[in-house]
């Protein structure tokens, strides 16, 4: 069954800012799902219409088959949404935020009750429960507004930026604790600017850009459609010889370091033979960019991605 | 795993077993609901005690002191009653039509400016039970008000009922009439300056001029005539033909203007919602 399903979705603000152009979207059930774009591209519009927060001016949404046309009650009650910016009463205490939820979607007071115990718990912020939402940290706020938006047991959750301004470490527990309620079933639908993110937890991507749609797949076949990788090599010491590799892209910021772009026809055994023969030792390596960073800048830019036609190949320059 | 079960499964069969359990379920998560909204009002409220109870406490009790007993002493008798048993009536119902407007117009345009009404937004509450739940908040502080002012009115004088049920009927349809209209106000209001301007340069003028200390009856028949056009004088006079037999206007007349406000800014409130004016974009 589709989770989610967006079928020529347009909105056109009152000032005239055509926001979506007729997206066509579908999320399948269980999915771990990455709607990315640039700021402005018309993520959170979407969303919004999903959750009831912005009218669409026309195009059809369901969710789990259920229109928001004809069925909003149902559609919304199969729905989680984590917004982008506060938007809980900052001078109520937590559990007031969770039960006062729970209750808008018919949860009687003692089942919310063990709900709130649960995802308190589960987000680490069952001790805050009687404090004043205020004054929880940025990373707190976000994870109550995490298990507000679950305090209903949403087989649908939305995440607009769940990430944002939190630091790594609360980053990671979150990435685990998505990750979990994805294998017990839950959907999830995630929108975010940290792309390492989007690769390590979503298994579909979309990319919206001005409205439209300009990718939709799995993250693996999208990723594949990166024609070229940039590495960055890590030396012992500077070269000794002179470095000869006729169609590489080179780059030295330092004498130790060398960056090289690598494309689909070639391979890093030539780089690493060739640096072995200037006397180079190669002591770390990684990628330069996040892969999906890559694809999104060029796919963005509108540079040439996956089209099969390789880069011009300029001359080989020496390093250091 | 949903909380509330969906209202008709996709291919539920109209009428079946299963639609019928659906939709006894949906009227148990409507009711939890609006239970919540109330009860969320109704903390609020309390919560702020200095802000919602407090002052007309004092307003009321400055105005039974000074025009009751101080000057009240030396206007003499209206339509057979002591002044202070003549204003009482007008001075309870000032004080619910302030407050039941005052509680829905700060607290939705608070839950507005703060975004947490995005809360009950994204919730499968239908707009006609969020409007309910902000007038049933505003009717509660609006009688709790009406009803402290009641007491009050009592240390000063003796309060004849002539009519209860009359008394009853006209303090709760005013209630939720101006319930109602601060849902409206606050539905429109961009900023804090605009829910206050209605109730300081609209409310509290009609209010004043809407027979609470006077009877229209001493007025010269053009003023009556505009009186007439003032809504608030047909709640007041309604009110207290509950209390003291007497009105400036017809009963009947009064309830059937409150009855049509409600219908008519019931209405306008769920489809301003439904709409999503000042609430979606």
């Amino acid at each position: 069954m589709k989770a989610l399903s967006l079928r020529q979705l347009c909105k056109t603000y009152n000032n005239g800012v055509q926001a979506l152009k007729g997206i066509d979207l579908d999320v399948e059930e269980g999915d771990f799902f990455a709607l990315l774009g640039p700021n402005g591209a018309g993520k959170s519009t979407a969303i919004g219409i999903v959750s009831s927060l912005v009218n669409k001016s026309s195009g059809t949404v369901t969710v789990f088959g259920h229109s928001i046309d004809t069925e909003l009650e149902a559609a919304k009650s199969c729905l989680g949404v984590v917004p982008q910016e506060i938007n809980f009463n900052q001078f109520e205490k937590l559990s007031t935020i969770l039960l006062n939820q729970a209750g808008f979607y018919g949860i009687p007071r003692p089942v919310a009750r063990e709900r709130m115990e649960y995802w308190l718990n589960q987000l680490q912020l069952w001790d805050k429960r009687e404090t004043i939402s205020r004054s929880l940290s940025g990373g707190m706020k976000r994870r109550l507004m995490i298990a507000r938006a679950l305090i209903h047991e949403p087989q649908l959750l939305i995440l607009d930026e769940p990430t944002a301004g939190v630091d790594i470490e609360v980053r990671r527990s979150m990435w685990e604790f998505l990750r979990r309620i994805n294998e017990q079933g839950t959907t999830i639908i995630l929108t975010t600017h940290y792309l390492e993110e989007a690769e390590n937890l979503c298994r579909h991507i979309a990319i919206i850009d001005e409205g439209r749609i300009i990718e939709n797949d799995r993250m693996s076949t999208v990723l594949r459609k990166l024609h070229t990788e940039t590495f960055v090599l890590n030396l012992r010491g500077p070269l000794r010889g002179t470095l000869s590799l006729p169609g590489y892209r080179l780059t030295a910021p330092d004498e130790t370091t060398l960056e090289v772009e690598v494309n689909k026809e070639q391979n890093l055994n030539e780089i690493f033979v060739a640096l072995s023969a200037a006397g180079g030792e190669v002591v770390s390596m990684r990628n330069k960019s996040n892969r999906l960073e890559e694809l999104f800048m060029r796919l963005v830019e509108g540079r040439d991605v996956g089209s099969g036609q390789p880069t011009a190949p300029p001359a080989a320059q020496a390093g250091a | 795993m949903s909380a509330v079960p969906p209202t008709r499964t996709p291919g539920a069969v109209p009428g079946s077993h299963a639609e019928v359990t659906m939709a006894a379920n949906m009227r148990r998560a409507r009711r939890v609901g609006f239970e919540t909204i109330v009860i969320r009002e109704f903390s609020r409220i309390m919560r702020i005690w200095g802000q919602t109870l407090v002052p007309p406490v004092i307003t009321a009790t400055l105005y039974f002191i000074i025009f009751g007993s101080l000057i009240g002493g030396r206007i003499g008798q209206m339509g057979g009653y002591t002044y202070l048993q003549y204003i009482a009536p007008g001075l309870i119902m000032m004080s619910v039509i302030t407050n039941s407007y005052g509680n829905v117009v700060s607290s939705f345009f608070g839950a507005k400016f703060g975004r947490h009404i995005e809360e009950l937004l994204v919730s499968p509450l239908p707009s006609w039970l969020i409007v309910l739940g902000y007038v049933a908040g505003g009717m509660l502080r609006g009688l709790l008000v009406g009803l402290i002012v009641t007491i009050i009115a009592l240390f000063f004088t003796r309060l004849h009922v002539e009519h209860l049920f009359v008394v009853i009927a006209a303090v709760l349809l005013t209630s939720v009439v101006f319930a109602l209209g601060g849902f409206v106000n606050a539905v429109f209001a961009k900023n804090f300056d605009q829910i206050t301007f209605v109730p300081t340069f609209i409310l509290t003028p009609m209010t004043y001029l809407g027979g609470v200390f006077y009877s229209i009856q001493m007025l010269p028949e053009w003023a009556q005539a505009v009186s007439k056009a003032n809504p608030i004088l047909y709640m007041v006079s309604a009110f207290r033909y509950g209390f003291l037999g007497q009105s400036d206007v017809d009963v009947g007349f009064s309830f059937a203007i409150m009855t049509l406000s409600v219908v008519v800014l019931f209405a306008a409130c769920v489809w301003l919602m439904n709409k999503g004016t000042g609430t979606r974009e």
